[in-house]
């Protein structure tokens, strides 16, 4: 042992572990993936390979609705709780440790802590008071629950971007004649904007799968994507759910690599 | 303590009475404690000190990220104790250089002056002449993650130059960079102050870059000023004993006054014109100054020779006085052979005439 040093990978069954981790995780997708080719009605029998289910989602005009609804949905959501995570971010990073910081971390991380399902509850009864009192129906009680459900997902990276960030550049920038906004436009913004990017693509994708909060809240015709597919296992399962989910899984690829090529550059 | 007046004319920038106190009720922390000083127009200033003297958080108040508790900073003769940083015509070097990761290197070098809204034109012909006065031509383009230590520490000297403030203030900007790197800055630096003329206010903790470097040191020990003066000044006319023993290294023997001169511990009087006429005292000599002579002979004081430790250019002789105190001389290592000393030799020991002064404490 004397020239060979401590190594995780010569413990016994490593490699054992690892590759049935891999076919545990990867498997089922590849294995959805593949039916979303198939020609025949059945999603476990194999008949041939054909864009058949692609073209019949494609067609689906129920679809098309949930599809852009929940693009809406994740954009406004990632765009609004992401704005908020960056203030939050600043405002508990860029001064002195204070009294209760980390009651004040739990408070912006409480939907990481608290059961989706209880959060999805307490939302239901106190959405349905306010429809009550004022009639209205839109889409903003999924715009607040999902922007207020992916604040941890866009703060965390952004915090973790700022506490990365040595606190003298700023220090430097105002010793060369910056005003305070100007530290920030020219300073601190351009050196936290993967931090950012980083959140809005996390809070993003939150936004995108969430069932359990928006199958609770949602009105009548307010389905999203996920919600859809949820209500169409129910009756019977085709190859056109394979299809839109592995559609699902390529937009999210897309997302990941584009956010890594952008900030790869960047540093 | 001594606190140099300047003359009338050329003070660039001054503290006066100035405390700063970090913390409340009984955790303060007194950091500086009762401060004042003026630097010179043009003046390569240094403050010197250990770790924790206070030295970091003058330099700060200097520039402006911090306010002092009482006392005020005047620029000029002008009082800039409120003035933000941004406001102040006082620029800083700082010891990570915090460089701005994701601008260029004439993007950091231009920061300043487009912050100060000056023309395009202008801040370009400036950011050129700044890229030719730190010889980084060449690197204009790169990021700050693309160059040496070295070539990071040129950038950091021309963006805090380019916008030509009255003061340059440099937070130990060299202890990053290895040894024969910083004796190249530090030569640079000197040359970077004559040619621009700006008052730089340096900051270290190293004795030998303070000495080569300035044109006048303050020694700061404990929030204090303890001396300010030229290197030669310092080293030769030290105030007290912090001062004699930070600035190189020196031997201290204690002895009574004597009308005329010190006795000391083993009896043997050393003259010394001015001093007390009575009382004990701390007498100081540094180990260059310390001659060794054949044992016996007249007017010398009898030592035996501990050990001798060799450092190339010199040879270190601990040696003990008859009453056990100790004593190192430094001397010039001979071209070939050895001093021609051996460990237990009797020995006489004198003094260079003037270089024995009595310490305070």
């Amino acid at each position: 042992m004397a020239a060979r040093s401590f190594s995780i990978s010569r413990l016994p069954g490593f490699n054992a572990i690892a590759v049935l981790v891999f076919v545990v995780l990867y498997l089922p997708i590849i294995v959805l993936v593949i039916y979303s080719f198939n020609a025949g009605r059945s999603i476990s029998d194999w008949e041939g390979l054909s864009l058949h289910w692609y073209a019949v989602a494609w067609d689906n005009d129920d679809v098309k609705d949930a599809t852009i609804r929940s693009l809406y949905l994740a954009v406004t959501a990632a765009v609004i709780s992401t704005a908020v995570a960056t203030m939050a971010a600043l405002g508990t990073t860029r001064r002195r440790a204070f009294r209760g910081q980390t009651f004040i971390y739990v408070m912006i991380n409480q939907p990481l802590m608290v059961p989706e399902i209880v959060t999805a509850v307490a939302l239901l009864i106190f959405f349905a008071a306010i429809r009550q009192a004022t009639g209205y129906q839109g889409m903003g009680y999924l715009v607040a629950a999902h922007a207020a459900f992916c604040i941890p997902f866009a703060y965390l990276p952004i915090r973790a971007r700022l506490e990365g960030m040595d606190l003298t550049l700023e220090t430097a920038a105002s010793d060369l004649y910056a005003s305070d906004w100007q530290v920030f436009r020219h300073v601190t913004f351009p050196i936290l904007l993967p931090g950012i990017l980083a959140g809005l693509m996390l809070a993003f994708v939150t936004s995108l799968d969430d069932v359990v909060i928006t199958v609770f809240i949602k009105s009548a015709g307010q389905d999203t994507l996920p919600t859809y597919m949820l209500g169409q296992i129910r009756r019977q399962v085709t190859g056109e759910i394979n299809a839109i989910s592995s559609a699902l899984l390529a937009l999210t690829v897309a997302l990941l690599t584009l956010f890594f090529l952008l900030t790869r550059k960047r540093d | 303590m001594t606190t140099a007046r300047p003359a009338a004319a050329g003070t660039a920038i001054e503290a006066a009475r100035v405390v700063k106190e970090f913390g409340q009720g009984a955790t303060t922390f007194r950091a500086l404690d009762d401060v004042s000083i003026a630097v010179r127009e043009g003046e390569f200033f240094t403050l010197l000190g250990p770790s924790g003297c206070g030295k970091t958080t003058l330099l700060r108040l200097f520039a402006g990220f911090e306010m002092p508790s009482s006392g005020a900073i005047l620029l000029k003769g002008e009082d800039i104790t409120e003035l933000p940083p941004n406001k102040r015509p006082v620029n800083t070097v700082f010891q990570s250089y915090a460089l701005f990761p994701h601008l260029s290197v004439a993007q950091n070098i231009a920061f300043g002056l487009v912050m100060q809204g000056r023309p395009a034109g202008e801040v370009a012909a400036q950011v050129e002449k700044m890229l030719a006065l730190v010889k980084l031509e060449s690197l204009a383009g790169r990021r700050p993650a693309q160059l040496s230590g070295g070539q990071q520490q040129r950038v950091a000297l021309a963006r805090a130059l380019a916008p030509a403030p009255r003061v340059l203030l440099l937070d130990e900007p060299l202890s990053a960079l290895d040894l024969k790197l910083r004796k190249e800055m530090q030569i640079e630096l000197k040359r970077l102050q004559t040619e621009t003329g700006i008052t730089f206010i340096f900051v270290t903790h190293d004795q030998e870059e303070a000495l080569t470097m300035s044109d006048r040191i303050g020694v700061m020990s404990a929030g204090k000023l303890q001396q300010v003066g030229t290197p030669r000044d310092i080293y030769t006319r030290p105030v007290n004993r912090f001062v004699a023993s930070f600035i190189g290294e020196t031997n201290f023997l204690p002895a009574t006054a004597v009308p005329g001169g010190v006795r000391l511990a083993t009896g043997d009087v050393v003259a010394l014109p001015g001093a007390p006429a009575s009382g004990a005292v701390t007498l100081t000599v540094r180990p260059e100054q310390v001659r060794l002579v054949a044992a016996g002979e007249a007017g010398s004081i009898a030592a035996t020779v501990r050990a001798l430790v060799y450092f190339g250019t010199d040879t270190h002789c601990h040696l003990a006085l008859a009453d056990g105190s100790e004593l190192v001389a430094r001397l010039q290592s001979p071209a070939t052979g050895d001093a021609g000393l051996a460990q237990g030799q009797a020995v006489g020991v004198t003094f260079v005439p003037g270089a024995a002064q009595i310490v305070g404490d």
